[in-house]
């Protein structure tokens, strides 16, 4: 990293790993050996928690989000505890802290108490992998992207294991639930993220983030119609709303959380959005370039750069949550194994092709460019067409809105109201 | 193998793994029976990681907790009657000598194999090289599993279509 300018002194704040590391040089003169050791990944969890986690999760996670959605459907969202509402999600957590946390008779306890723990510990150990800057990564080893995977298949254990142990119908279709959505979607995200690992020959993620800052291209770019693909599996896979058949407070009260209270409650709610920040900063990281900005990143701290990112992600997952419908089990089940899957499929053909086109004609760098173009021609002709051999049929330009259309015409307003004749009434629901 | 730590973690995991291993047999009720497989795959990841084969450990975790768990569990979830009771079953004899022999088995070639030691710690086996010798030395068997896989996949669907299906597809 010639280029950065970000010195090793202490104060320098764009790389806080100068500070760390002056820390653990500290530490290492005054304790015994091998303390340090465990000392450096508790300061970078400890640091990563203070500096990046827990301000997301409670001002963008909890406020900003239901903020935001209270304003999509035209409503205020919390506004009384402080200023704006700013103190709501303190009030919330002290408020949880303070319930009881029951315990039906019939349950199974043991697995209960477990279940919450089993989901915290991956959320946690994500963000170790997560590159904040050009030395600001726990741990840089070179299958990050593997480990994130591996680490984001456990929490859907956990979600079954709360909806099994509460012997409750409910929390049981919960978790049928989540395991049959879980097990589906991981296919398309797995073979997306192949497609990226194809493309920039690296499966570690700042590796990744490298071949973005070389080549000055952002891979949602590159890989279109993957980035498409890895927000829908992993809003599906995090139970965002548009996806969240495992919760549906309308159909099965509350899926797998039915039971819990207090703040066994609170850890899978809030490390609900603790999932959804690591998939925002992951999909950041491989797809928006990481902590990279075109050369902003000489300047600005680049943690900022990335913190910037995974929250402007996560709007995107808030705003999906406040405008789209919830989908049925079966029709996610469909649209995954149909639509999704043969996809990905093909977009996995596509960049073996020009990867294998690269490397035998031995092409410069600049290929890149090339590529970008015929990749986004080509995701937006694969999702119309798949689209169109599946059945699916996009109305591109309705001329009316849908039920109206359905009632066969139109719905008379005013003084129009007056010139329909009373045979002209809707007829319920058309061909 | 060399330093406390690595020792101490090792000795650890084997305890846990094989506590979880005779839990699997133990334990009276199958939900348990499962979980405690995963605990004891996650144990076999460690081992993986104490060999340095990070690849691998992080392929144990998705396949075997992400994918081979969650199909068990499901599995448990779709069969009648298997809820919260392991009880008795007429399997009980003959699971007990097949398992005799796998032992049997197991405990010839441990005896069997001649066990080098590596000279040195070496990088460890890195995904390229896995993934070179997987499509190189061994693609034979590679295309075998995967044509096995898609028999599977076939059979399953054959099985799960009941009649009522196949004349609504065929109307459609």
């Amino acid at each position: 990293m010639a280029f950065f300018l970000a010195t090793n002194n202490w104060y320098d704040f764009r790389d806080l790993s100068n500070i760390s590391r002056v820390i653990l040089e500290g530490a290492g003169n005054i304790l015994p050996h091998g303390i340090v050791y465990v000392l450096a990944p508790l300061i970078g969890f400890v640091a990563s928690f203070l500096i990046f986690v827990l301000p997301s999760q409670l001002y963008v996670g909890v406020l900003g989000e239901r903020k935001i959605i209270g304003r999509i459907q035209s409503r205020y969202g919390p506004n009384r505890v402080g200023m704006f509402g700013v103190l709501q999600p303190i009030a919330d957590a002290i408020k949880l802290l303070s319930k009881e946390a029951l315990t039906p008779k019939g349950a199974d306890k043991a697995v209960m108490w477990i279940a919450p723990v089993v989901f915290v510990m991956p959320a946690v150990m994500l963000f170790a992998v997560i590159p904040f800057g050009p030395r600001m990564i726990i741990a840089d080893i070179p299958n990050s992207l593997l480990y994130f995977l591996a680490l984001s298949s456990i929490p859907v254990l956990a979600t079954f294991m709360s909806g099994w142990s509460h012997n409750n119908k409910y929390s049981l279709f919960g978790a049928i639930r989540i395991v049959a959505m879980t097990v589906s979607f991981e296919v398309p995200l797995v073979l997306a993220l192949l497609g990226v690992v194809l493309f920039t020959q690296t499966a570690s993620l700042q590796g990744i983030v490298g071949f973005q800052r070389t080549t000055h291209i952002w891979l949602i770019v590159l890989q279109p119609l993957a980035f498409a693909l890895y927000f829908i599996c992993v809003s599906a896979e995090l139970n965002r709303t548009p996806t969240d058949i495992a919760e549906a407070e309308s159909e099965i009260v509350a899926g797998y959380l039915t039971e819990y209270s207090g703040m066994k409650w609170g850890l899978f709610y809030g490390m609900d959005i603790g999932y959804a920040l690591a998939a925002a900063a992951f999909a950041s990281t491989v797809f928006l370039g990481g902590w990279s900005f075109f050369g902003l990143d000489h300047w600005v701290p680049p943690w900022l750069i990335i913190v910037a990112k995974t929250h402007a992600f996560y709007f995107l997952f808030i705003w999906t949550r406040g405008s789209l419908p919830r989908l049925r089990s079966d029709q996610l089940m469909v649209f995954c194994w149909k639509y999704l899957l043969p996809v990905a499929l093909i977009n996995l053909a596509i960049v073996a092709t020009e990867r294998m086109v690269w490397i035998q004609n031995d092409l410069s760098t600049n290929v890149v460019y090339v590529f970008a173009v015929v990749n986004l021609a080509l995701a937006a002709a694969i999702v119309v067409a798949w689209a169109r051999f599946v059945g699916y049929k996009p109305e591109d330009t309705p001329s009316q809105p849908r039920f109206v259309r359905d009632a066969r015409g139109y719905v008379p307003v005013g003084d129009a109201a007056a010139l329909v004749q009373p045979s002209g009434a809707p007829k319920g629901k058309g061909s | 193998m060399d330093g406390v730590a690595v020792t101490l973690s090792f000795w650890i995991l084997a305890a846990v793994t094989l506590v979880a291993a005779a839990g699997v047999v133990l334990a009276r009720n199958l939900l348990h029976a499962v979980l405690l497989l995963i605990l004891s795959f996650v144990g076999i990841a460690g081992f993986f990681l104490l060999l340095s084969a990070e690849f691998l450990a992080m392929a144990q975790v998705i396949i075997y907790v992400g994918a081979v768990a969650v199909l068990v569990l499901f599995a448990i979830l779709l069969t009648p009657h298997a809820g919260r009771d392991n009880g008795e079953t007429r399997m009980a004899a003959p699971a007990l000598l097949l398992s005799l022999c796998l032992l049997a088995v197991l405990c010839f070639v441990i005896q069997d194999t001649a066990w080098p030691l590596a000279t040195g710690g070496g990088p460890g086996l890195s995904a390229a090289d896995l993934g070179e010798a997987l499509l190189t030395t061994w693609v034979l068997p590679f295309e075998v599993a995967s044509v096995l896989l898609t028999a599977a996949l076939v059979g399953a669907i054959m099985l799960a279509r009941t009649p009522q299906d196949e004349a609504e597809d065929a109307l459609a």
